[in-house]
């Protein structure tokens, strides 16, 4: 068989020259120490970032109506999150790549019924409140066309509300035991037991978050702190942290498909899905660079190793 | 004709890994004179800094997720595995830069660049679950963030990050397995192969 021809790309030359004394060990000991003592200064002089955790009680204390407004589109199923689609809910298709649907091939493994979850299931832990009780019962045995009428009435009531002296004045007529079950949400949300109630419904211990988090993210309070702080998608958010730290810097790549059209304007609707889909390819093409012709053969070309490996070719 | 204990499962990997690794190359004492450059720090540099990053979150994971809130101690102890992940991706991109304009997958390194790029990627994934597991405003803002992108690939129905165990499962346990066992790897390679040597340059 004959030999292939060397590719300069591919193959490296065989190197016939001078070894230098190396000590791999104290190269690696240096090495951490530097580290370690660069650490610790970097440490003492900028700390790091710990802003407390939002609550749904600081929330709903801050801005009472924005709360009461979002927990109305979790109940009438026009929230963010209520119209999600996978994977928490079929209400939409979720983002596309061209005719790929991958967010619903996946399907919904995180399920979530807004107005059961968020509003109706945490009002029902809430022991010796007859008016709740009943409400509950006259809203659980009404027909959907009916619920939406009450919800409809309230939401339009709402724009005129206000919350004062810890009670909420929202002056819907028709709408049932909607303003029961909104006075009570809103007492509940205030006092802190939403959070508790929506973090035990599975049982006394908890690490997940989901629930509070989205709810959260259907309001306002939780984004306007973040434009506040320069952390909105829109502002490099995803790889920004609180203060003038340097959070996730190394994806600025992903990042900046966000801040650019068509990804930005007219691809909006699927940026997600497509900022992802670019990413892979241009990580895939990073990947198997080695076997790519042209892009390795860039290094050779824009001659930068002859700046690496200056004393080599000096000498040579 | 070999014998029972040449064929021994036990016998042929250690041929194997003595032959494609000698002791002289795995911890050698001599390195090409064309070594002799700053750019070949920043690997060291990454290693150096991923045994802080892991030393530093040993310490966090003993005292639990909520310590570093309550005590002036876990702050600081935060704020060096802060830094030290800071001073490893710093490190690091400069290393996939510097091995890119060396084209270091020359001569038969191409895994070697491989699992290099795997490493990124598995360390982009360490440093995002790590941000959404502060247990903080951070952690809130950029998990509700994150969610819609992971959600949109399909991958939220496998990986939950509202979900703060899941998360932190992820942070302390597979990731940093993956890491580390991918940069055993990587050095392996490297240290079979040795350092790339310069491009030939025509008179």
């Amino acid at each position: 068989m004959a030999k292939k021809a060397f590719n300069p790309d591919v193959d490296a030359p065989v190197y016939k020259g001078k070894y230098a004394p190396y000590d791999i060990i104290k190269e690696g000991t240096i090495a951490v120490v530097v580290v370690a003592l660069l650490t610790v200064v970097l440490a003492v002089l900028f700390s790091s970032p710990d802003e407390k955790a939002v609550t749904i009680k600081t929330w709903s204390n801050a801005t009472p109506m924005d709360f009461v407004a979002t927990a109305m589109t979790e109940l009438d199923g026009t929230s963010g999150t209520a119209t999600y689609g996978p994977p928490y809910n079929n209400a939409a298709t979720g983002q596309q790549v061209g005719p790929l649907t991958l967010a619903k091939w996946m399907g919904i493994n995180v399920n979530v019924n807004t107005a059961n979850d968020f509003v109706v299931a945490p009002l029902s832990t809430l022991a010796d409140q007859p008016a709740l009780t009943t409400a509950l019962t006259t809203f659980a045995g009404a027909s959907s066309a009916q619920r939406a009428s009450w919800e409809a009435d309230y939401s339009k009531a709402l724009g005129t509300g206000t919350f004062s002296g810890g009670t909420l004045q929202v002056s819907a007529t028709n709408a049932g035991p909607v303003p029961v079950m909104m006075s009570a949400l809103t007492a509940m949300a205030r006092s802190g037991a939403l959070d508790q109630a929506l973090v035990t419904a599975k049982g006394f211990y908890t690490t997940d978050y989901t629930k509070p988090l989205l709810f959260m993210a259907d309001g306002s309070f939780l984004a306007n702190k973040a434009q506040a702080q320069h952390l909105s998608g829109d502002q490099w958010g995803m790889m920004n942290e609180t203060g003038s730290y340097p959070g996730q810097a190394w994806l600025w790549l992903y990042t900046m498909w966000y801040q650019v059209p068509p990804f930005s304007t007219s691809w909006g609707a699927n940026a997600d899905a497509l900022v992802w889909a670019f990413m892979m390819i241009l990580t895939l093409l990073l990947a198997l660079m080695p076997w790519i012709p042209g892009l390795r053969s860039i290094p050779r070309k824009v001659k930068i190793y002859r700046l690496i490996w200056r004393e080599h070719y000096k000498n040579a | 004709m070999s014998t029972e204990i040449d064929r021994q499962w036990t016998t042929r990997l250690r041929k194997t890994v003595v032959e494609k690794l000698p002791p002289d190359k795995l911890l050698p004492d001599t390195q090409p004179a064309y070594v002799a450059s700053w750019i070949y720090v920043f690997g060291v540099t990454t290693l150096a800094a991923l045994a802080i990053v892991i030393l530093t979150g040993c310490v966090l994971a003993m005292k639990g997720p909520l310590w570093w809130h309550l005590s002036g101690t876990g702050h600081f102890v935060n704020s060096l595995h802060l830094w030290s992940v800071e001073i490893f991706f710093f490190a690091m991109v400069i290393h996939l830069w510097g091995k890119y304009f060396m084209a270091a997958w020359r001569g038969g390194r191409q895994l070697t660049w491989v699992t290099g790029v795997v490493l990124f990627l598995t360390s982009v994934g360490a440093g995002f679950t790590g941000y959404v597991s502060q247990t903080n405003y951070d952690s809130q803002w950029i998990s509700t963030q994150a969610k819609d992108g992971i959600n949109a690939t399909g991958g939220g129905a496998i990986f939950n990050v509202l979900n703060l165990g899941q998360m932190l499962m992820w942070h302390i346990v597979l990731l940093p397995l993956a890491a580390v066992a991918l940069t055993a790897v990587h050095v392996i390679y490297v240290r079979i192969k040795g350092v790339v040597p310069p491009f030939e340059e025509v008179k």
